[in-house]
């Protein structure tokens, strides 16, 4: 509770004319919040239950309506049976993709920019503060200035339409995030700690490995988790780089509900949409506070 | 300390992947856009035939139109959202947690996801139009999305419920971060709540303004994913934007000069926003 707030109530308690006045402001205050919560919480609602109707009850039925014979059929079609282009495999083999470009990526990414950050706030050398803005501004390219060189560069490393390929260019793309978590962070440390550890005759690594990194974990998290979002959710990279073996699941949820010709079958879209929601929600419920620093210390990138 | 061999031996691998894969490719890319590059890139130049080219696309100036509108109505919109939603927020309510929460959710989410629930949503066959005539309210009419004139304030409606919740957190953050004694001062010259929001706190919270407008304006320019996946830059191409523009016509219309002078102005655009941000940020940083 912000102490303002507090002020600002008082001053209105001690306005108000009659005591009755101040539950009718508080209800209206709850009525708007819990409106608004619906319009914000709908659309992940009507994915829900539409992914466990059965076609018709879409078609001939309100989409706001809780389902009347409920299946997982959608679920079990969206996964594993649904078209996927030319192919009916459903989303799972692309799954599997995003999980295999994905974990190596926010690995390797997140150790560069750990060692990026220690070596930034610890040490002194000549350009680094160019260096340092000129990865910052990396952050905010539109990545479709990079677009066609990439191809060609996956192109002649032979990654084009691989994984590898992928991995590779979330880890290049990466760094200037990861990065400056880590510096902002590392900037912050207490400096007498690094001192007294070289005075001790800890070197390069043994500061890094007995100092800093166990003292790393929340910004290890936050960076962890950023780097999972937006690799996860991540499209552009994936529709350029990739091909049928190696869709991201963003990719291939896009060719399920955009390409499919013939019957609209919404309840499997939706199936769909959820399946490939599933692991950035359920990051951001177990791990929200985390997840809101990455997004503040993502914003305010100074 | 002054760095020895090791460290900068470390830094400089991200340093040239950075010199390479950011400001080479964007060099490359420049170069491009003065090349006759068609289906492949090719090295022999042309001058700015592709900027003629560009300016002279009625499909370009589509593109700029819709970012106009889009981004527009996406910054002023999220940004009144999020300040609203973070004032409400502010007001000592219980289960703050859980209205947050509800409120971020979908900046877990991925653009393609949003994209095909308001797809749905949206479509006047299956969606909101359908389930208020089911309730009775007959003469409902919402088919946005199948009109070329309006479909581009379906993609604001997707992008401002993905971010507002965002924004919100900003500015909530701005909010607690008030020194208290102006706010104690007003109260007691008898100021009224509003007032005080008004006249002395939100004034104060123009940095926050600051940030969030730099960052919806720059996911505004980048946005791609949203599009493709609630419209596909359709009816037509009344929803292209320039990043769909780009992505059309360097890899499906086989004119790869033009879509690399398009993302050059992206890029301009990007780095008019975002390098006086970064600049005064720095700055700050220093003086501190």
């Amino acid at each position: 509770m912000s102490e303002i707030q507090a002020h600002i109530t008082m001053a209105a308690d001690q306005q108000s004319v009659s005591p009755v006045q101040i539950p009718v402001k508080r209800i209206c205050l709850y009525a708007l919040l819990i409106a608004l919560a619906i319009v914000f919480a709908l659309p992940l609602y009507v994915m829900a239950a539409n992914s466990l109707k059965p076609l018709e009850e879409i078609r001939n039925g309100n989409l706001m309506a809780l389902p009347h014979a409920w299946t997982v059929e959608p679920w079990l079609s969206a996964w594993s049976t649904a078209q996927i282009g030319v192919q009916p495999t459903g989303l799972r083999p692309y799954f599997l993709n995003s999980f295999l470009i994905v974990v190596p990526a926010v690995l390797l990414s997140t150790l560069i920019g750990s060692l990026n950050g220690y070596i930034l706030t610890q040490f002194r050398f000549r350009g680094s503060h160019v260096l340092f803005a000129a990865m910052l501004f990396s952050v905010f390219i539109p990545y479709q200035i990079v677009l066609i060189p990439m191809a060609r560069t996956l192109g002649i490393l032979g990654l084009a339409g691989t994984i590898k390929g992928l991995v590779l260019v979330h880890v290049v793309y990466g760094i200037g995030f990861t990065t400056l978590f880590f510096r902002n962070y590392y900037a912050a440390f207490p400096g007498e700690l690094v001192r007294s550890a070289r005075m001790d005759g800890a070197k390069f690594f043994g500061v890094l490995w007995r100092i800093l990194l166990p003292n790393s974990a929340p910004i290890i998290v936050v960076t962890v988790i950023w780097q999972f979002t937006n690799i996860w959710n991540e499209f552009l990279f994936g529709a350029s780089f990739s091909d049928f073996s190696s869709y991201p699941l963003t990719v291939a949820l896009n060719n399920l509900v955009n390409s499919s010709t013939g019957v609209k079958e919404y309840n499997v879209h939706f199936a769909g949409a959820f399946i490939a929601a599933i692991p950035t929600l359920v990051v951001y419920l177990v791990s929200g506070k985390y997840f809101v620093r990455g997004l503040m210390a993502g914003s305010v990138k100074g | 300390m002054k760095a020895g061999l090791l460290p900068k031996l470390l830094f400089s691998p991200s340093v040239v992947v950075i010199m390479i894969c950011v400001y080479g490719y964007i060099m490359l890319t420049v170069y491009l856009s003065f090349t006759t590059s068609t289906m492949l890139p090719t090295s022999e130049l042309a001058g700015t035939e592709a900027y003629h080219r560009l300016v002279n696309l009625d499909n370009w100036w589509v593109s700029v139109r819709n970012l106009g509108t889009f981004a527009g109505l996406y910054i002023i919109i999220a940004m009144a959202l999020g300040l609203g939603l973070a004032i409400l927020m502010d007001q000592r309510i219980r289960a703050e947690t859980l209205f947050r929460s509800v409120l971020l959710y979908p900046m877990a989410v991925s653009f393609i996801v949003t994209g095909t629930a308001w797809k749905w949503l949206l479509d006047p066959g299956v969606g909101l139009e359908r389930s208020l005539h089911l309730l009775g309210w007959e003469s409902f009419s919402f088919s946005w999305i199948k009109d070329s004139d309006m479909a581009i304030y379906c993609v604001v409606i997707a992008a401002v419920w993905q971010t507002s919740g965002f924004v919100m957190a900003m500015f909530l953050a701005g909010l607690r971060g008030i020194d208290s004694e102006q706010v104690n001062a007003a109260r007691v010259d008898g100021a009224r709540p509003w007032q005080i929001y008004l006249k002395i706190i939100i004034p104060q919270l123009g940095a926050v303004f600051v940030s969030a407008f730099v960052i919806l304006a720059h996911t505004a320019i980048k946005s791609y994913d949203l599009v493709i996946a609630l419209t596909n830059g359709g009816p037509g191409r009344s929803t292209w934007l320039p990043s769909v523009f780009m992505y059309q016509y360097s890899f499906t219309r086989n004119e790869m000069n033009v879509g690399a002078a398009s993302s050059v102005l992206m890029l301009g655009a990007v780095a008019l926003v975002v390098v006086p941000y970064l600049l005064s940020e720095m700055r700050k940083a220093k003086h501190v």
